[in-house]
């Protein structure tokens, strides 16, 4: 058909190699290789064995190169082994090999996350869940979904999509992430608004643990309250509690009417009304609410690439700051009527200065390319992109990006010289993306932003990582937003379920 | 000048679809719908003649069902001056539906009704029937010259001729038409807007014409021109076969040669 000409302007997953350049500085440095064995020629013919064969067992460095290290280019580790268990009980079985033999272990799905946490620091041995790729079963009438592991996200959605049915997630990589890894760091993304997060979509778990138990936590049922609700130990634990092996989750209906609206604000205050708007007005055909300053907007626009073909969709009334507020739903007159009603609403109440709807899927595609497409423009900038993931209070969620602008313009440091504050993201979730980026590599403007923005965030109650997890990056960062009690428990616990420490290390908690 | 558009309400470009059970047309039951998108290019090049003085006011129209009313409120939150919706409740593609032929007499009893016009602006086709034969058949219909597949259009000598780039195989071809004229329009003419908010709230309440072939007298004729084609299956393309790996450039070699590409 024609209309294939017409998805130039669509919307993309982050792409690896554009990364290269995100860091954060200022956390402890990397703590000492623990005691750990070494992997030896006999250990490798083991796991061989274990994992069936050459197919799933990597020792070269090509191969070993991409296990090694994380998109971002940030983190490389020295693997020397990387397996691919076919099965759930091949990953038990390698796991508990590993554990017996002093092993240490870094699970890894997609490698697409952003704080360095499915990625070796040392010789961890990889164990990919990649051949965990099957979608066993979609029950029409519950609509629960069990599936392995390593499905990727998007492979899972077009699987539900055969359903009317959708997965209750959705991020920029999705085209690489596995719904293992997503379920193990809890992601978030772009329709938590709607459909709230993992600890309340995962209905089951199948878990592989250090001493080779498969745990079968994979009821679908909906309500379950019989005792303790292990698995949500295991969602968000990063891979530091036992390897995740097949997920049992709740889909959600797919929506067949999905519109959005791109609204001019001038001033904060006015966007936090639009938010209580959008809620009152939308209400359960909201499916996001998200925020992108004139800072980010200008980054987008000035770096995409000349396919791209993105434009400002309000240039006649250029505004501080925007929301993207898309609705779905299952009836597209019903949902446009509240849609209009709320944007009436807005223009009426002086909220909104500017504004204006998706008019079909290109548009629609074009304003969610411009919100995804924020991080790549960062990163094409050419220097390191300081990306900060955190949860601050409405109320003085935006006072973070002027504070930020504010201590390093006074350190000279500001768009005259290049170094742009941008603040984006899921404010629909209070998430706050709070990202610094320079033309050039400079130390000094590290050091002033961390552990500043820490302490910052830690003073208000907020959470110095919303979704992205602790990972290697933030393992000594976790006092900023948890009390030591609840860290010495924590400590606690990873304890019963891995005494001797090889599963995943130097990640999540501090190093002690 | 005044320019008429036509503009079709269709399977959203972006939309899956899939065959209904019968064969007989894309199951559009929970399927979004939009203006054409190559009709969205034709309705931005008339507001933009008019923005640049040359036209005085833009008339957007719609053959369709009753729903086809959003496509006109689009039109109109875009910039149209006013808007006239033909009903029949058979347009769309697939069968059963209303073939160019009867659209484009449709559209010529519209020039009749709410003319003159110095130019009909339409898509150079739409994304559901990929027929590419209406604008031409309206410009037959009327003895009026076409030029179709525009990439660019201007309005030359006082706005009597109009000077249209063509997307043609061959690359780019530029004639020069006396007006009245039919324009259909191709991708790279122009980028459609964003329509504004004051506009959209505005349009919802604004009045749309309404028409029915009956009242536009050609009602006879339009369902003579409906027997004329007769669509007799609709089906899916057939799955792609997977890929095959052969493990060394012989394996290749002698694949090749047993597919009898070599």
């Amino acid at each position: 058909m024609a209309a294939a000409a017409l998805l130039s302007v669509a919307r993309q997953p982050s792409r690896t190699a554009l990364f290269a350049f995100t860091r954060s500085l200022g956390t402890a440095p990397t703590p000492p290789r623990h005691s750990f064995d070494k992997i030896s020629a006999q250990h490798i013919s083991a796991l061989k064995q274990i994992v069936g064969g050459d197919a799933n067992c990597f020792t070269d460095a090509t191969s070993l190169a991409a296990y090694n290290a994380d998109w971002t280019g940030r983190y490389r580790g020295s693997s020397q082994l990387a397996l691919r268990p076919p099965t759930p009980r091949a990953v038990a079985d390698a796991l508990k090999y590993c554990t017996q033999h002093g092993l240490a272990v870094v699970p890894q799905g997609g490698n697409t996350g952003l704080v360095g946490g499915g990625v070796p620091v040392y010789d961890e041995v990889v164990i990919s869940t990649a051949a965990l790729n099957a979608v066993e079963s979609v029950d029409a009438d519950s609509g629960c979904v069990v599936a392995g592991a390593g499905v990727v996200l998007q492979a899972l959605d077009e699987e539900l999509a055969k359903h009317n049915l959708m997965v209750p997630l959705d991020l920029g990589a999705k085209g690489s992430c596995h719904i293992g890894g997503n379920v193990s760091t809890n992601a978030g993304g772009l329709r938590y608004l709607r459909y709230g997060s993992l600890h309340g979509s995962v209905l089951g778990l199948e878990v592989a643990l250090a001493d080779g138990t498969l745990l079968d936590l994979l009821s679908t049922c909906r309500k379950d309250n019989t005792g303790y609700d292990l698995k949500q130990l295991f969602i968000g634990a990063e891979g530091t509690l036992g390897i995740v092996t097949r997920v049992a989750l709740q889909a959600a209906p797919r929506p067949s009417s999905v519109q959005a609206a791109w609204i001019g604000i001038q001033t904060f205050e006015d966007v936090r009304r639009a938010l209580r708007l959008a809620r009152r007005h939308l209400g359960e055909t909201l499916s996001a609410f998200e925020f992108v300053d004139r800072a980010s907007l200008d980054v987008v626009l000035e770096g995409q690439h000349a396919s791209m073909r993105l434009h400002d969709p309000l240039p006649d009334n250029p505004t501080p700051f925007h929301a993207l507020v898309e609705v779905s739903g299952s009836n597209e007159a019903h949902d446009t009527e509240k849609l209009e009603h709320f944007l009436e609403a807005a223009s009426e109440e002086g909220i909104a200065v500017d504004g204006t709807v998706a008019s079909g899927g290109r548009q629609l595609a074009e304003l969610w390319a411009i919100r995804e497409g924020i991080s790549e423009a960062l990163a094409r900038r050419g220097a390191p992109v300081y990306k900060y993931d955190v949860s601050i209070p409405l109320s003085c969620w935006y006072d973070i990006v002027t504070d930020m602008r504010a201590r390093l313009s006074e350190a000279g440091y500001n768009d005259s010289s290049g170094v742009r504050v941008v603040g984006y993201g899921h404010m629909g979730d209070a998430n706050m993306h709070l990202n610094i980026s320079s033309l050039e590599v400079d130390d000094r403007i590290g050091n002033l932003i961390e552990p500043w923005v820490y302490e910052w965030v830690s003073s208000r109650g907020g959470s110095i990582s919303a979704e992205h997890g602790l990972g290697q990056m933030k393992a000594s960062a976790i006092g900023y937003s948890k009390h030591p009690e609840a860290v010495r428990l924590m400590a606690q616990i990873k304890d019963v379920l891995d005494p001797s420490g090889t599963l995943n290390p130097y990640k999540v908690l501090p190093s002690s | 000048m005044r320019i008429l558009c036509a503009v079709k309400r269709v399977v959203d470009y972006a939309a899956k679809i899939r065959v209904n059970a019968a064969q007989t047309n894309v199951d559009t039951s929970s399927v979004k719908m939009s203006m054409n998108p190559f009709c969205e290019i034709a309705l931005e090049e008339a507001l933009r003649l008019k923005e640049a003085g040359i036209a005085t006011e833009v008339v957007a129209v719609t053959v369709g069902p009753d729903a086809a009313k959003d496509t006109l409120r689009t039109a109109m939150a875009m910039g149209a001056d006013h808007a006239v919706h033909v009903v029949h409740e058979s347009a769309g593609a697939g069968a059963g539906a209303l073939p160019p032929l009867a659209v484009a007499r449709v559209l010529s009893a519209v020039v009749d009704h709410a003319g003159p016009f110095g130019m009909v602006l339409a898509g150079k086709q739409a994304i559901d029937g990929d027929n590419n034969q209406t604008g031409q058949m309206l410009a037959a219909l009327r003895g009026w010259p076409q030029a179709t597949f525009a990439s660019s259009v201007s309005v030359t000598d006082g706005g009597t001729h109009a000077v249209v780039t063509r997307e043609v195989d061959a690359g780019l071809e530029t004639v020069k038409v006396p007006l009245p004229a039919v324009v259909t329009t191709d991708l790279r003419l122009n980028e459609p807007r964003y329509a504004k908010l004051p506009m959209i709230l505005k349009a919802r309440k604004r009045e749309i014409e309404t028409l029915s072939a009956e009242t536009l007298n050609v009602k006879d004729h339009v369902d003579r021109d409906q027997g004329k084609l007769h669509v007799r299956k609709v089906s899916e393309p057939p799955a792609r076969a997977g890929g095959v790996k052969t493990k060394d450039m012989d394996e290749f070699i002698n694949m090749l040669r047993e597919k009898g590409v070599l």
